[in-house]
């Protein structure tokens, strides 16, 4: 699979990461080459083999419902230069 | 006293022979003089250290020390550090100051160590030369004109050059065993879910795993002592009993039987470093080891295959960087799209931004069958493989690394070259196998790594397979001479 220009802008969209115009080629070459790579897969048959998510046999651990976590808004807030009356400040989304 | 294992520190600080103060002290005017060449720390914590080092003593001097109580060690800057900067080697992170340790600095913390600072590293561990580091490269301290290997490269580095007597790293894809390979270290990736990723920033959650750089695989084994174990915080954390993993280095190989797949001695191998590998292999079989022919036919696709599963999953972590709560926020955006877009856009380098736009690539709508289920069906081929060729050999062995360590810029403008300097140490994280790099040799003047890989849960084995080799070679005491 060859990506084009628009390929990248829309996977670029897709990802939420703004790409400089100039720096759109380079982008579109070096992912064609990394699909090119990762399409040697496509050589095997794999019909009948079940898809492995995780090494080791996983399932989800269950604990009590209890509380095991403090509130701790003001340490972890304490790292941000954003932040207003406990809130997070970002631009406005409604008008 | 640079030139020590930790045995001998501990040793050395229980009889006295120097304080921890002294010995933190000694290292860190190693740092001082050396590391502006290297590069191999982002952060120098000198007064944490220091402090740290005087409470060491305080508790070797009451009898209530453990074995390493008061041993200097350089952390991977992956590793929240409660109150010390945490960069993951990115411009996104330069301005991020954990508000917790992760478990593994934890339990280094309760051992009563010492962290001198945090080592530099490929921008969230996403490279093989730790040339995508924001913070800049990182040199091998055996030729500074080359790469100590990635993504924990200035860990091997660090430690290479005994700026620090053993590092923690981590590895997804081969992130300790090739520098460890490079620069001439033994290097232990364990089982996955041996160690807690918690507080380890996520790169690819079902291949990440926390292990050591050290010189010896003594070292290794106190380390992993330490590191090793249950975590609730950790939801892939195993819960599995932990050996003392110092119990069996010094059983006898006779009758090992040691399994050398023929994909790991193909085309592609240097020729210098396969007859390296060669050789230490008969090294055990005088040790009374079987050399047994194995086959791991899905070899060739684990590359591959990691290229869209490493990538779909931190496309999915690094979603969290966002510019809102922490990190890296654009000046002056114009809307919240344009403040997530551009605060990536201008955060991540370039191969961090690759990797996660192949990763929403394959994920996307259209594409997921094609690429990651197929991608996690090949997986489940690898790792087949693995659990038959278990079924006949107590390990397998091969080259850690195709080549020895390469010039640094030489693979920079083509990301496929760089992911083939990890053709033999995917596979080993894809199947979540334990698996280790151990020095055997030089190819002109440059260290060659054996790599060992067991079965589940068998770190023990491999360790006791490394310290024999040890015992009847000197690979790994030797030291670049620029830094002795």
């Amino acid at each position: 699979m060859s990506l084009d220009k628009n390929d990248v802008e829309k996977i670029a969209h897709l990802a939420r990461i703004a790409i400089v115009e100039e720096d759109v080629p380079g982008y579109a070459e070096s992912l064609s080459s990394i699909l090119k790579l990762v399409e040697q897969m496509n050589a095997v048959d794999t019909d009948n083999v079940t898809p492995m998510a995780h090494p080791h046999a996983a399932f989800q651990r269950l604990r009590e419902d209890v509380v095991t976590e403090e509130n701790q808004r003001e340490h972890f807030q304490k790292i941000s230069s954003n932040v207003e009356k406990g809130l997070y400040l970002v631009p406005k989304v409604l008008d | 006293m640079h030139n020590y294992t930790i045995a001998e520190l501990t040793q050395g600080l229980k009889k006295g022979d120097f304080s921890s103060e002294e010995l933190t002290k000694s290292f860190l005017q190693r740092i001082k003089k050396y590391d502006p060449e290297l590069n191999s720390f982002i952060t120098v914590s000198e007064d944490h250290a220091l402090a740290q080092a005087r409470t060491a003593d305080e508790l070797i001097a009451k009898g209530n020390g453990s074995i390493l109580t008061g041993i200097p060690f350089a952390q991977k800057d992956i590793f929240c550090t409660n109150g010390i900067k945490t960069t993951c080697g990115s411009k996104m992170l330069d301005n991020f100051i954990a508000p917790y340790d992760a478990t593994v600095i934890h339990n280094f913390n309760q051992a009563g160590s010492v962290m001198l600072g945090k080592t530099n590293m490929d921008e969230f561990a996403m490279g093989s030369s730790n040339e995508t580091s924001f913070y800049g490269g990182v040199k091998n301290p055996w030729d500074i004109l080359t790469v100590p290997g990635g993504s924990s490269g200035g860990s091997a580095a660090a430690v290479a050059a005994r700026l620090a007597p053993a590092a923690t790293g981590t590895d997804t894809g081969g992130s300790i065993r090739q520098p460890a390979a490079l620069c001439g270290l033994t290097g232990v990736k364990p089982t996955y879910g041996r160690v807690s990723r918690y507080g380890m920033i996520a790169f690819a959650s079902s291949l990440d795993q926390a292990g050591t750089f050290t010189q010896t695989a003594e070292d290794s084994a106190l380390m992993l002592n330490v590191m090793s174990g249950f975590d609730e915080k950790d939801s892939t954390s195993v819960d599995k009993e932990v050996p003392d993993y110092t119990a069996n280095l010094n059983q006898d190989l006779k009758g090992l039987k040691i399994g050398l797949p023929k994909e790991y001695f193909g085309e592609g191998l240097n020729a210098d470093v396969a007859k390296i590998v060669e050789e230490a292999i008969a090294e055990y079989k005088k040790m009374g080891a079987e050399i047994i022919d194995i086959s791991l036919p899905n070899s060739h696709l684990s590359v591959p295959a990691y290229y869209v599963i490493a990538p779909a999953e931190c496309s999915s972590n690094l979603s969290r960087f966002d510019g809102v709560r922490f990190g890296y926020r654009c000046e002056d955006p114009k809307d919240l799209e344009d403040m997530y877009k551009r605060s990536r856009g201008e955060g991540f380098g370039e191969e961090v931004k690759r990797r996660i736009m192949i990763g929403a690539y394959v994920l996307s709508a259209g594409y997921y069958d094609a690429y990651y289920l197929k991608a996690q069906k090949i997986r489940h081929l690898i790792s087949d493989d693995f659990k038959a060729a278990f079924e006949k050999v107590d390990v397998i062995m091969g080259p850690t690394s195709p080549e020895v360590a390469f010039k640094a810029g030489e693979k920079t403008d083509d990301p496929v070259s760089m992911y083939l300097s990890d053709i033999y140490t995917i596979a080993t994280n894809l199947a979540g196998l334990p698996g280790m790099s151990v020095p055997c040799g030089f190819s002109n003047k440059m260290p060659v790594g054996l790599q060992i890989i067991g079965n589940y849960f068998d770190e023990s084995r491999l360790l006791n397979v490394a310290h024999q080799y040890q015992q009847t070679t000197d690979w790994h005491q030797q030291m670049p001479e620029a830094f002795k």
